[in-house]
């Protein structure tokens, strides 16, 4: 298993306005290998997986201390350019958000707004990541339909795959399958799974055995601050802290 | 107490089963029901009815005169005879302009209100100007025109300073329904596209504003609509009593509508013959502005269809 710290956080704070929502969080994720972050509602792993792809800049009155980096560059320096972390470090939110227009023009978006043009680049793109996110039988005849007629399930592996054309190097899920079923839950994990070969992955999961099903490596966070990070294997079999133990044997959270 | 007799007697000391003590008996408060229901029918009967008595004491009053040379034709013989096709003309060109002149106006300023600003004092500011604005009465808009327009300017009375003003009497309008347009776009959506390495810009071009695009229209249909039944802003600005033609560049004053059925009923010298020809005109400026109306509601019944997919 590869470990190469693909991002490094070092002492991270967060603030939306007075309040503190993280402190000093420092950890190394590592490529291609998936990290989840744990915890109650809360906690900060949101708002932390957030602050990886910048999207936390949308929300006015926010602050960030620390650093973090990707590839060994500050993402938050203040030359970083937003737009091309952003192709670079791609995310699947926790409600499918698919845009109301075709399931191709859904794939598309991502080439079209980075300036590609070539129909038959676009084209093979699509259907490439169609196929990885192991949705492309499920649509193949029906492209040009609406992306909203789509199931819940088949909606969050469309953003998926939208998300891989692009060809990020890091793919970002913020609770992917907290409004899907169980059996389209099982089909996301498969993809992460899938994925991880080729891409570094942070989910963040309410779900333990989800943790425990898909993760190599697993961040256990409460009020803020990181409790414990290690192998997911023995943060679920001999945690080094008691309140990880607790939460994991479900005392608290 | 236990826990027992406390259920069984119930914490105000009734017994389960027992009638709640109350001002009314069964058949009263029944009977105030009905009451009650049958103001509120009321209330929307006389509503509609005034509205029905409108539209038919128009309807059979500028009936009679409505003829195809009624609407093609310019007035004849001091307004007595004649049509009122320059009146119609008139009322469109300051239509249209009034929208080519505000529709880019409003929708930036909205975007810009919405997309760019921070939340901050001077902006909830600006907002309630904007709101207050829509207040102002459409006189004062007119003396405005006047006063900027036709003598600041120096676009005199005519098409040019009519729009102009009309466009400013319907910029609040405009700005508010596009604001409520842009702010209803989910901001799941935003959030996909930067996500997706969009800039701020191409994700308002490509995915907020075709989402909003609907209920933009709708808004500025309506709003434009009530605009263009306005005398009061185009009195000192766009209109005149009578040209024999039609207009014939932006500079040229027009006749218009509404300002021609008030000069109907306040000038001339025969108002036996021109009453009639009043009600005709309000009958087609009635019409108009319904069909105006109309077009917004099927725009967002399409809309709400859509969404439904």
């Amino acid at each position: 298993m590869a470990l190469e710290a693909k991002i490094r956080a070092s002492d991270v704070h967060f603030y939306y306005g007075q309040t503190r929502a993280l402190t000093g969080i420092s950890m190394e994720i590592h490529e291609r290998c998936v990290t989840a972050l744990i915890g109650p509602s809360g906690c900060g792993k949101s708002t932390f997986i957030r602050l990886l792809n910048r999207m936390n800049d949308l929300v006015p009155n926010t602050r960030v201390e620390g650093r973090i980096l990707l590839d060994g560059k500050d993402i938050y320096h203040p030359k970083t350019d937003v737009v091309e972390l952003r192709r670079k470090v791609g995310m699947v939110f926790q409600k499918p958000n698919p845009f109301p227009k075709s399931i191709y023009e859904n794939m598309a978006y991502g080439l079209l707004v980075g300036g590609v043009k070539d129909r038959g680049f676009i084209e093979h793109r699509v259907i490439t990541a169609l196929k990885k996110a192991a949705l492309y039988d499920d649509v193949k005849d029906r492209l040009h339909d609406s992306a909203l007629k789509l199931s819940g399930g088949q909606q969050q592996r469309l953003c998926i795959a939208r998300c891989l054309v692009v060809e990020p190097e890091v793919i970002l899920f913020d609770e992917p399958c907290a409004s899907l079923d169980p059996i389209s839950t099982r089909k996301i994990e498969e993809l992460i799974l899938e994925l991880k070969k080729d891409y570094t992955i942070v989910i963040v999961t309410h779900n333990m055995q989800q943790a425990a099903r898909v993760s190599d490596y697993t961040a256990f966070m409460y009020l803020g601050e990181l409790v414990e990070y290690d192998r997911t294997d023995k943060i679920f079999t001999v945690p080094k802290e008691r309140m990880t133990e607790e939460y994991l044997s479900g005392k608290f959270g | 107490m236990n826990i027992q007799a406390h259920a069984v007697q119930g914490m105000d000391g009734y017994l389960p089963g027992d009638r709640l003590p109350s001002r009314w008996s069964p058949r009263s408060r029944d009977l105030a029901q009905a009451l009650g229901f049958a103001c509120l029918v009321l209330c929307v009967l006389i509503s509609l009815f005034f509205l029905g008595f409108l539209i038919y004491f128009i309807a059979s009053r500028g009936a009679s005169v409505i003829s195809w040379e009624f609407l093609t034709e310019a007035p004849r013989r001091a307004m007595t005879r004649g049509g009122i096709a320059p009146a119609i003309v008139g009322t469109f060109y300051l239509t249209a302009g009034a929208i080519l002149f505000v529709m880019p106006l409003g929708l930036a300023s909205a975007i810009y209100l919405c997309e760019y600003t921070p939340k901050s004092y001077l902006v909830n500011l600006i907002r309630l100007s904007i709101n207050n604005l829509a207040g102002v009465p459409s006189v004062v808009f007119g003396l405005f025109g006047f006063a900027v327009f036709v003598k600041g300017f120096g676009f005199g009375v005519s098409i040019l300073s009519g729009s102009l003003t009309l466009g400013i009497m319907a910029l609040p309008g405009i700005i508010s329904a596009s604001q409520e347009a842009i702010l209803a776009v989910p901001q799941s959506y935003r959030e996909a596209s930067l996500a997706l390495g969009a800039s701020h810009w191409q994700t308002i071009r490509e995915i907020v504003l075709p989402s909003a695009l609907p209920g933009i229209l709708t808004g500025m249909i309506l709003t434009i609509g009530r605009v263009a039944g306005e005398t009061a802003p185009i009195l000192f600005t766009a209109a005149t009593f009578y040209t024999r033609g039609y207009p014939d560049s932006i500079f040229s004053e027009v006749m218009a509508l509404p300002y021609h059925i008030y000069a109907l009923m306040t000038e001339g010298t025969r108002p036996e013959l021109q009453t009639p020809i009043a009600y005709g005109c309000s009958l087609i400026l009635l019409c108009l502005v319904l069909a105006v109306s109309a077009l917004a509601i099927v725009l967002r019944q399409r809309q709400r269809f859509s969404y439904g997919s």
